[in-house]
């Protein structure tokens, strides 16, 4: 059974590639180990104030690896910069209503992050910190201090690509390229 | 069953002689568009995935234009445009416009077209998600990430998955106060920010065929505002016109079937849309401009890819020309041939750059995408505090102009520069 533990940060609808990232980081260059770093430190600081910091000033992770949404997480920008700053900050699984397809698209090319769909509009449901654990093989996940369990749509063939490392990690280890 | 033009593309590219909506195929591609943002990234990807010596599918097919972080003194922007050029000379690329010499174009979306990269029926692909652009000349087109980018330029092929199609028949004429941004921010704002999630946009109906092809990019770049996967116009001899200026290349132009099948069909008149404007902070906020007077605006934006092109200043000017901005009004010609087009335009004796000097705007900056996403600390026209910027652009996301207080509303360049006049929102009808 594989599962990811940990506590969640709630966000709302239509969060954009400039709030997870904002364009003025963009100079950084995500195959550049220290860069991937810094994108990671600045994941979501564009999100408006009323937000409290996902990563703690000088620090370079969040405490949170697990991210609840509404509807439409990650539209805006094609940036695979997005999906890297919040999986270089620590962040394993998104949990929303609905992506974004490119931000979708690049969450599993890369590998950094689960993107989960859930029926359940649980932004209204959860609140930052919180603590969650996802069952990835049963698709479903538990609120800690509840034992409420929510049911997560299965991801079927994306998630073997994503527990790889991503599409190239994917398609050496099924043989597609050499 | 027929197929839409959309559907046609994808089967020709993935040699299939019929394909449908939800299946995944693997589709050759003709051109691979990055930058300076994504194509540090992409060329990471690249070579650690196939190596330091792997080369690229077909030098031809790939684009390579720096536009976004351009001019700044911002060090890594620098690294990153060097990072480019030492790419190209790797590899041997012909298609590079580099900053600082004779072949700098500016926003690549523009660009693109204008150099003869976009041609009826191909199959485009970029690292940006408004390559959505292209599909106004008949191509497939949209935005990708790094790592499918890095996938391309090893193997020249990409896995996707054929989307649905909605349909948009806009027919009538179109009136003098009413622009391309006018039909596209209306269809959002009925469909939604994710109306069209996945699905392509395919534009059609007679008013879509007397926009000029910058009109119809305008439209096209947007469907990506809605989610759209791509947005598309069935080629016509305006299209072909306009390719055939500027590539030499062969091409097949691919037409939708008569009796394809769409996911839905919606139908406006275009003669009872109205001047309006996207409130913040989301693309689909739809108002009508005369339902909004009472905002009072800070500064105006003329630019980007899909506010920037020689048709935006023609029809700002057209409000401008004897009349004084009441604001900062910044103006950013997408690439060097709308500037140039600046300087050689006139109405009524007047070039354009003449204009927009009279009427008071800021000096106009050299063509980027400068402020449309914020960029650097020192950029172009980048919002600091609280203002309220009335902007061409087409995004108005917290912070997509720079600082997260300020509130953007997009609007056609007729509105802009009819609301940089009054100094607050304004429908352009009175002043044309
Ligand atoms: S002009 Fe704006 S939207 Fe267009 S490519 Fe540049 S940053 Fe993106």
């Amino acid at each position: 059974m594989k599962t990811i533990r940990g506590k969640v940060y709630v966000v709302r609808d239509d969060i954009d590639t400039d709030q997870i990232i904002p364009a003025q980081y963009l100079n950084l260059v995500p195959t550049i180990p220290e860069e991937y770093a810094k994108l990671g430190s600045y994941a979501l600081c564009g999100l408006p104030d009323e937000y409290p910091a996902f990563v703690a000033q000088g620090q370079a992770k969040g405490l949170y690896p697990i991210i609840i949404a509404g509807r439409n997480f990650g539209c805006g920008s094609s940036r695979e910069h997005a999906p890297i700053a919040l999986g270089a900050a620590g962040v394993k699984a998104v949990i929303a209503e609905s992506y974004a397809r490119i931000f979708f698209r690049n969450a599993v090319a890369t590998g950094e992050l689960y993107p989960f769909e859930t029926p359940n509009r649980l932004c209204d449901n959860l609140k930052t910190g919180d603590e969650v654990e996802i069952d990835i093989s049963a698709s479903n996940f538990k609120v800690i201090g509840t034992g409420a369990v929510y049911p997560l749509q299965e991801l079927g063939a994306v998630a073997p690509v994503v527990e790889a490392g991503g599409i190239f990690a994917y398609a050496r280890k099924s043989g597609i390229i050499g | 069953m027929g197929m839409t033009i959309t559907e046609k593309i994808l089967a020709k590219a993935a040699g299939k002689a019929c394909l449908g909506p939800g299946d995944n195929v693997w589709v050759k591609v003709d051109i691979l568009l990055t930058h300076d943002v994504c194509g540090p990234g992409t060329i990471g990807v690249f070579h650690r995935e196939f190596g330091a010596n792997a080369r690229v599918w077909n030098p031809s097919g790939v684009v390579i234009i720096p536009d976004h972080y351009i001019f700044t003194a911002d060090q890594k922007a620098h690294r990153n445009v060097d990072t480019l050029r030492s790419f190209v000379k790797q590899q041997g690329l012909p298609y590079f416009y580099d900053p600082g010499t004779r072949t700098y174009k500016g926003v690549c979306h523009v660009a693109l077209p204008e150099e003869g990269h976009v041609r009826p029926g191909e199959v485009i692909f970029g690292t940006d998600s408004h390559t959505c652009t292209h599909g106004a000349l008949g191509a497939f087109a949209t935005g990708i990430g790094n790592t499918d980018a890095g996938f391309i330029l090893g193997t020249g092929k990409l896995l996707i998955k054929v989307p649905k199609t909605l349909r948009f028949r806009i027919e009538g004429t179109i009136p003098e106060y009413l622009m391309a941004k006018d039909i596209i921010l209306r269809i959002i704002g009925d469909i939604g920010f994710d109306g069209a999630s996945y699905c392509a946009m395919e534009f059609t109906g007679e008013a879509i065929r007397r926009l000029s092809i910058e009109e119809r990019m305008t439209i096209c770049n947007m469907a990506i505002e809605a989610g759209g996967k791509n947005g598309i116009i069935e080629p016509d001899d305006k299209t072909f016109a306009y390719v055939q200026q500027r590539s030499r290349k062969p091409f097949e132009a691919i037409y939708g079937d008569g009796n394809s099948r769409v996911e839905s069909e919606r139908v406006y008149d275009a003669a009872t849309l109205e001047p309006c404007v996207a409130e913040p902070h989301v693309p689909s906020n739809y108002a009508t401009a005369r339902s909004r007077r009472e905002v009072k605006l800070d500064r105006a934006y003329i630019g980007s890819c899909t506010g920037g092109k020689l048709t935006d200043f023609l029809a700002a000017a057209r409000i401008l020309r004897g009349r004084k901005v009441t604001i900062p009004t910044f103006l950013v010609p997408a690439t060097t041939e709308v500037a140039e087009g600046l300087i050689r335009e006139e109405i009524h004796g007047k070039s354009l750059v003449q204009i927009f000097a009279d009427a008071g705007c800021e000096d106009i900056a050299p063509p980027s995408c400068a402020a449309c996403l914020g960029g650097p600390e020192d950029t172009y026209g980048r919002t600091r505090s609280n203002e309220a910027v009335i902007s061409t652009t087409n995004r108005n996301f917290p912070g997509r102009m720079g600082s997260k207080q300020s509130r953007i509303y997009l609007a056609s360049p007729l509105t802009v520069a009819a609301s940089a006049v009054a100094g607050h929102i304004e429908d352009p009808r009175d002043y044309l």
